[in-house]
C-alpha cells in the first residue's frame, strides 16, 4: 500500500479548499491555515434532469476525449489570426448572398417572430435595396415570402443588434490566415437613429447610400494602401488601452484611424470626402465594433464542427431568442427566449422601452473577449454594474467556464493573465457559471435606437440543451 | 396571514439557513417559518403543512423559499426583513474585501494551486461527485457529509486507496491534521501519538484526555463511522491510516478507536498495527479489552486509552484506574448528590450531543444495569418508539438523525439538547442526568452557557417536588479552545452540576449513583 502521498502531507503546509458550510473555513483561518471558500451551487442551476445526466459523463469520456477535443478546439481559437484582406459589398463577397437574401443577427427567426428593431432594420434594408419603394411596401413584402431571412451567423457574417445584412452593403473581408476561413461585417453606422438598431427613416438611408457610395471606396483605397490589417495585434492592444471589444471600443476605433489616416491624406479625393470620412470615424467610437466582431467570428469558425469538443462557438440573439452552437453539434442551434438586459438607460429612457436581447455581438465574449475582457475595461464598469474590483471578478469568474487562456490577449490589471478563451458547456453545467455578457439596448419600438446598455444573464436553457444533445450524441 | 418569497439562483448552505429558520421563527407573533431551499423534500414538506403552495411550482435547488405566517401583515413583513437582513449578512461578510470568491473545485485551484486538503460537506447528494474531482486533482479530502451510500464510499475509497490520497468520511466530523483542527476539533498540543478513528467525539475525547494527561499528538485522522463496521469498505481508511502514521518518525505510538468493527477488518486493522512495530492502543468501542501483546496494547475505555498512549510515549508504566480523582472525594459526592433525592426518583437519562460518548455511557449502563432506552441501542425492544419521549433509564444521541431533520447538529445548535431537558424537567422519576458539554472549533461558542438556564430551572422543579436532581458533566476539550474550558466548567459548577474530568468517570459516577439510588 503507497500512502506516500499522506506522508508527504504531513510535512506540508496544509493549503484547504472548503465546500459547504464556510464556518469549517474561517475556523482554519483562525488557525493560521490557508483557506479557500468555494461558493458553491448544486450542478445545471439544481436542473435534476441535467444533473443525473452528469453522471453519464464518465461513460461518455471513455467513447470520445472530450478533454482531448476541447483542447483541441481551444487551440484553435488560440492560433486563429484574424486579418482584414478588403472592404467589398455583400452581394460580392458573402457567400450565398443574393438580392432577395435579408440577413440578421441571431438564430433563425421568420418575420412573424421578429422583434421590432429587427423587423425596422428590415423594412429599412429593403427599401435601402430598391427592393421596395416606401415603407409599407416594404412591410408588406417583408411579410409576402418574397424575402429570404437567414441568419448572418449561416453565411460567416456577423451583424450588431439587428444585424441586418442586404446585398449592396458595403462589408469588410477578413481572413483567418492561420486556417485561411473568411468572416464578413458591414461597416459600423455610429450612433443615434442608426438601422443596426430598427431605425429606417430618410436620414437612415441617406447615411446607409453614403456609406456604399463614398466611405467604402475610401476606406478600401486607404487599406490598398496600408495592407491588411492584422486585427490580432490590433485586438491584443485594445485590452491594453481600456477597450474590451464588445461595449468599449474607443482604443480599437482610434487605432484603427491612426492606421488608415496616413494613407487616407495620401488618396486623389476632394478633401471634403476625406474631411467626411475622418469626422465619422471621429465620432463613432463604435467603429471598431464592427471590426471585432468578424475578427471573433473568424477565429471561432476554425474550432467549430470538432467531433466531442463541448466548446460553444456560437452566442447570438435576434430580439426573439437567445441562441448557442456547440463545436461537435456543428450548426445545429440551441434557442430559448431572448432575455431582458439589466442595464443603465439613457437619459429618458426606462425599462419598459427595452427591447430585448438582441444581435451578434455576443461573438467576442464568445472568444472571450467583450464581457470576458471587463477587467480590462475598468472605464465602463459602472455602464455593467459596479465597481473595477466587480470587472476583475466578472473576468476571473469567467476562468471556471473556459478551457484556456489566449497567448496573445492579455489583460494587465490580472497580471497580463490570457482572456479566459474556449467556453466549455461542461464547466457551465456542472458550476452553474453562466457566460458573462455586456450589451447595449435597443428600443423595442423600431426607428428609435439606443436606449442603454447592461449585463445579460444568457438563458440557462441553451445550455442545458446543448449538453443534453451532447449526451445524446455520445450515449 | 401567509408569505411565501422566492429568490431565485441563490444557494445557501442548509447549516446556515436552519440557523436563520430558528431566528425567524423566535420572532414574536411568528407562528410558523421556513427559510429553506428548493429541494423536492423541502417543497413537499411546505405544501403538506399549508405554509406555500402555488408560490412555489417549478422551484429548484438552487432557489431560495423563504416562507413565513405570522399573526398580522406588520409580524410577517418583519420576519421577512429579518430573513433578508440575516441572510444578507452573509453575503456583505463574503464580499468583505470584495475579493474573488470561486464557484467551483477548478476555479479555487487556480486561486489555490498548492491546495492539498478539500473539506466538503455539501448535502449528501452532491458530495460524491466533488470528492471524485477533489481526489482526481490529487487533494486529500475530508468528507463531512453524510446520506453518502456505502457504494459511493466503497468507490471514493477506491479511488483514494490507488492515489494513495486520505479520503476522511462520509460522516467524519474530526480530524487533526499537521496539528490543525478540522472541522469539529480540539487545539490540541503537538507531541508525538498518532491517532485514527472512525468516530468523531470518540477522536475529540481522546485527543483532549492526551493533551490533559501532558502528551500530544502528531496526526488526528477520521476514517468516518462505517469505514470498519462494513466489511466491504473494509477499514481502507483506518488501514491506509495506520501505514501513513507507520512511516511517520513523528509518530511514536499509535492510537486506533472505532465502534466495533467487522470481524475479518478487526483481523487486518490488528495485523496492521502490529507490523508497525510501533506501541498501539487498540479501543474497541463496547468490546471488552485484550490482553497486552507485543506492542498491541488494549484499552476498555476512551479516557483509558488516551493514558496508556501517553504513558507509552513518556516510557512509564500504564496503572489502570476508574477515578482521576481521590476516592474520598468521589464518595463524597455520591453523598451528597444522592441524600436530597426522593423515593420516586429512579431513572438516568443521559442526554447527549457527541454520538461516541452517548455510546460509551450507554454500553456501560447497558452493562452494568440493563435494560437501558436509546435511539443507538443495538437491541430494537429498547429503540424508544418516540424519540422525544424517555422511557425509564435512557440516554440518547440527540446528534442521530432522528433528532436532526431540519435542524443543526445540538454541537452547533444547542436549542435541540435545550428543550430535551425542559421536557426531562417535568419527569419526577429522573433522578441523574447525565450530559457531555464538546468543545473546540465547529462546536457552539458556549454550549454551557446555552443550556444553563434550562438545566438550573430543572433543578428546580426537582426540588419543588420535594427531590433534587443531580446533573453530571464531563468537558471535552482543552485549554487552546476558543470557548474557555475553565469558564465552561465554572458555569456549570455554578449551578451545581458535577463536572467530571472524562465522559468515561463522569459515566461511572452517574452509575454509581444510580446504585446508590436503587439501593
Amino acid at each position: 500500500m503507497d500512502v506516500s502521498n499522506i506522508n508527504k502531507l504531513f510535512n506540508q503546509d496544509l493549503s484547504a479548499v472548503n465546500l459547504g458550510l464556510e464556518s469549517f473555513a474561517e475556523n482554519l483561518r483562525n488557525e493560521g491555515v490557508k483557506a479557500v471558500q468555494v461558493q458553491w451551487k448544486p450542478p445545471a442551476g439544481g436542473n435534476k434532469e441535467i444533473a443525473e445526466l452528469l453522471d453519464k459523463l464518465d461513460t461518455i469520456r471513455k467513447k470520445v476525449d472530450v478533454d482531448a477535443a476541447n483542447k483541441k478546439a481551444a487551440e484553435i481559437i488560440n492560433n486563429g489570426k484574424p486579418t482584414v484582406i478588403d472592404i467589398s459589398t455583400a452581394g460580392k463577397a458573402i457567400p450565398g448572398m443574393r438580392k432577395n437574401l435579408v440577413l440578421h443577427a441571431g438564430p433563425p427567426v421568420e418575420w412573424e417572430r421578429m422583434s421590432g428593431p429587427t423587423r425596422g432594420a428590415v423594412i429599412g434594408g429593403l427599401v435601402y435595396e430598391g427592393l421596395a419603394s416606401s415603407y409599407e411596401e416594404a412591410e408588406k413584402m417583408a411579410a409576402s415570402g418574397e424575402i429570404d431571412f437567414e441568419p448572418c451567423h449561416h453565411h460567416s457574417t456577423v451583424g450588431p443588434m439587428a444585424g441586418i445584412v442586404t446585398y449592396s452593403m458595403p462589408v469588410w473581408v477578413l481572413e483567418n490566415k492561420a486556417y485561411g476561413n473568411k468572416a464578413y461585417a458591414t461597416l459600423n453606422e455610429g450612433l443615434g437613429k442608426v438601422l443596426r438598431y430598427g431605425a429606417y427613416g430618410d436620414e437612415v438611408l441617406e447615411r446607409l447610400k453614403w456609406m456604399e457610395s463614398d466611405l467604402a471606396p475610401i476606406l478600401k483605397k486607404a487599406l490598398d494602401l496600408h495592407g491588411e490589417l492584422d486585427m490580432k495585434n490590433i485586438i491584443a492592444q485594445i485590452l491594453q488601452m481600456g477597450d474590451e471589444g464588445h461595449n468599449r471600443n474607443r482604443a480599437g476605433t482610434s487605432i484603427i484611424i491612426r492606421e488608415l489616416a496616413p494613407y487616407l491624406v495620401q488618396l486623389d479625393e476632394p478633401k471634403e470626402k476625406i474631411v467626411k470620412v475622418f469626422e465619422f470615424l471621429n465620432a463613432n467610437d463604435h467603429f471598431f465594433l464592427n471590426l471585432s466582431m468578424p475578427s471573433a467570428k473568424c477565429i471561432i469558425d476554425a474550432a467549430a464542427g470538432i467531433e466531442g469538443s463541448t466548446i460553444v462557438t456560437t452566442m447570438a440573439r435576434n430580439g426573439t431568442d437567445f441562441g448557442i452552437r456547440m463545436s461537435c453539434t456543428g450548426d445545429q442551434w440551441f434557442t430559448a427566449p431572448a432575455p431582458k438586459v439589466e442595464g443603465l438607460y439613457l437619459p429618458g429612457y426606462t425599462e419598459d422601452d427595452a427591447a430585448l436581447d438582441i444581435g451578434d455581438s455576443t461573438i467576442t465574449e464568445t472568444v472571450g473577449i467583450g464581457g470576458f475582457a471587463m477587467a480590462a475595461a475598468p472605464a465602463i464598469v459602472k455602464f455593467v454594474g459596479g465597481t473595477p474590483k466587480d470587472a476583475l471578478n466578472v473576468t476571473t469568474r469567467m476562468y471556471e467556464i473556459t478551457e484556456t487562456e489566449n497567448k496573445i490577449f492579455q489583460i494587465p490589471a490580472l497580471d497580463f493573465r490570457g482572456t479566459p478563451t474556449g467556453i466549455d458547456i461542461l464547466k457551465i453545467i456542472e458550476t452553474g457559471i453562466l457566460p458573462a455578457v455586456n450589451t447595449g439596448i435597443a428600443h423595442k419600438t423600431p426607428g428609435i435606437g439606443m436606449v442603454g446598455a447592461g449585463l445579460v444573464k444568457p438563458p440557462e436553457k441553451c445550455f442545458n440543451d446543448a449538453f443534453k444533445a451532447f449526451v445524446e450524441k455520445y450515449s | 396571514m401567509k408569505r411565501v418569497l422566492v429568490e431565485k439562483d441563490s444557494y445557501y448552505d442548509s447549516v446556515f439557513l436552519m440557523l436563520i429558520n430558528r431566528e425567524v421563527q423566535q420572532i414574536e407573533g411568528v407562528t410558523d417559518a421556513v427559510v429553506s431551499m428548493g429541494t423536492d423534500v423541502n417543497v413537499t414538506l411546505l405544501k403538506e403543512t399549508g405554509l406555500a403552495d402555488s408560490e412555489i411550482e417549478g422551484v429548484t435547488p438552487n432557489d431560495l423559499i423563504v416562507a413565513v405566517e405570522g399573526e398580522s401583515e406588520e409580524v410577517v413583513e418583519a420576519a421577512i426583513a429579518k430573513a433578508k437582513e440575516l441572510l444578507d449578512k452573509k453575503s456583505s461578510s463574503e464580499d468583505e474585501g470584495e475579493n474573488y470568491k470561486p464557484s467551483s473545485l477548478e476555479g479555487a485551484l487556480k486561486v489555490s494551486p498548492d491546495a492539498n486538503l478539500a473539506i466538503i460537506s455539501l448535502p449528501g447528494e452532491f458530495a460524491p461527485r466533488e470528492v471524485k474531482k477533489a481526489l482526481n486533482k490529487g487533494l486529500h479530502v475530508m468528507l463531512f457529509s453524510d446520506n453518502v451510500s456505502v457504494e459511493s464510499e466503497i468507490e471514493l475509497k477506491n479511488i483514494a486507496k490507488e492515489k494513495g490520497l486520505l479520503m476522511m468520511g462520509p460522516d467524519c466530523g474530526t480530524a487533526i491534521i499537521n496539528g490543525k483542527p478540522l472541522c469539529f476539533a480540539n487545539v490540541v498540543r503537538p507531541g508525538d501519538i498518532g491517532v485514527v478513528g472512525a468516530s468523531g467525539t470518540g477522536l475529540q475525547e481522546i485527543t483532549c484526555a492526551i493533551e490533559k494527561f501532558g502528551g500530544g499528538i502528531t496526526q488526528g485522522i477520521g476514517t468516518g463511522g462505517r469505514d470498519l463496521k462494513n466489511a466491504a469498505i473494509g477499514g481502507t481508511m483506518m488501514l491506509m491510516g495506520i501505514e501513513a502514521l507507520k512511516n511517520d518518525d513523528a509518530t511514536k505510538v499509535i492510537v486506533v478507536v472505532s465502534k466495533p468493527p467487522a470481524d475479518e477488518v478487526a483481523v487486518k486493522v490488528i495485523d496492521a498495527l502490529r507490523k508497525t512495530g510501533k506501541p498501539s492502543v487498540i479501543h474497541f468501542i463496547g468490546m471488552e479489552p485484550g490482553e497486552q501483546e507485543g506492542n498491541l496494547y488494549f484499552a476498555g475505555n476512551l479516557e483509558e486509552a488516551s493514558g496508556m498512549a501517553v504513558a507509552l510515549s513518556k516510557g512509564e508504566k500504564y496503572e489502570k484506574r476508574t477515578y482521576t480523582i481521590d476516592r474520598a472525594e468521589i464518595d463524597a459526592i455520591i453523598e451528597r448528590e444522592t441524600k436530597n433525592m426522593s423515593a420516586k426518583q429512579k431513572y438516568i437519562r443521559g442526554l447527549y450531543t457527541g454520538g461516541t460518548l452517548a455510546d460509551e455511557a450507554l454500553i456501560m449502563f447497558d452493562r452494568e444495569i440493563g435494560g437501558i432506552y436509546s435511539n443507538n441501542q443495538s437491541k430494537e425492544e429498547f429503540i424508544p418508539p418516540d424519540p422525544n419521549k424517555s422511557i425509564k433509564h435512557t440516554i440518547v444521541d440527540l446528534g442521530d438523525d432522528v433528532y436532526t431533520v431540519g435542524r443543526p447538529h445540538p454541537m452547533i445548535d444547542p436549542s435541540t439538547r435545550e428543550d430535551r431537558i425542559k421536557i426531562e424537567a417535568e419527569d419526577e422519576e429522573m433522578a441523574v442526568m447525565l450530559l457531555d458539554i464538546v468543545l473546540g472549533y465547529g462546536s457552539h461558542p458556549d454550549p454551557a452557557g446555552a443550556i444553563l438556564d434550562s438545566l438550573k430551572d430543572a433543578k428546580k422543579k426537582a426540588e419543588s417536588r420535594g427531590g433534587y436532581l443531580s446533573i453530571v458533566t464531563s468537558i471535552t476539550g482543552t485549554e487552546g479552545d476558543f470557548q474557555s474550558i475553565h469558564e465552561t466548567k465554572n458555569k456549570l459548577e455554578s449551578i451545581g452540576c458535577v463536572v467530571m474530568p472524562s465522559n468515561y468517570q463522569a459515566s461511572t459516577l452517574a452509575l454509581e449513583i444510580m446504585r446508590k439510588v436503587e439501593k
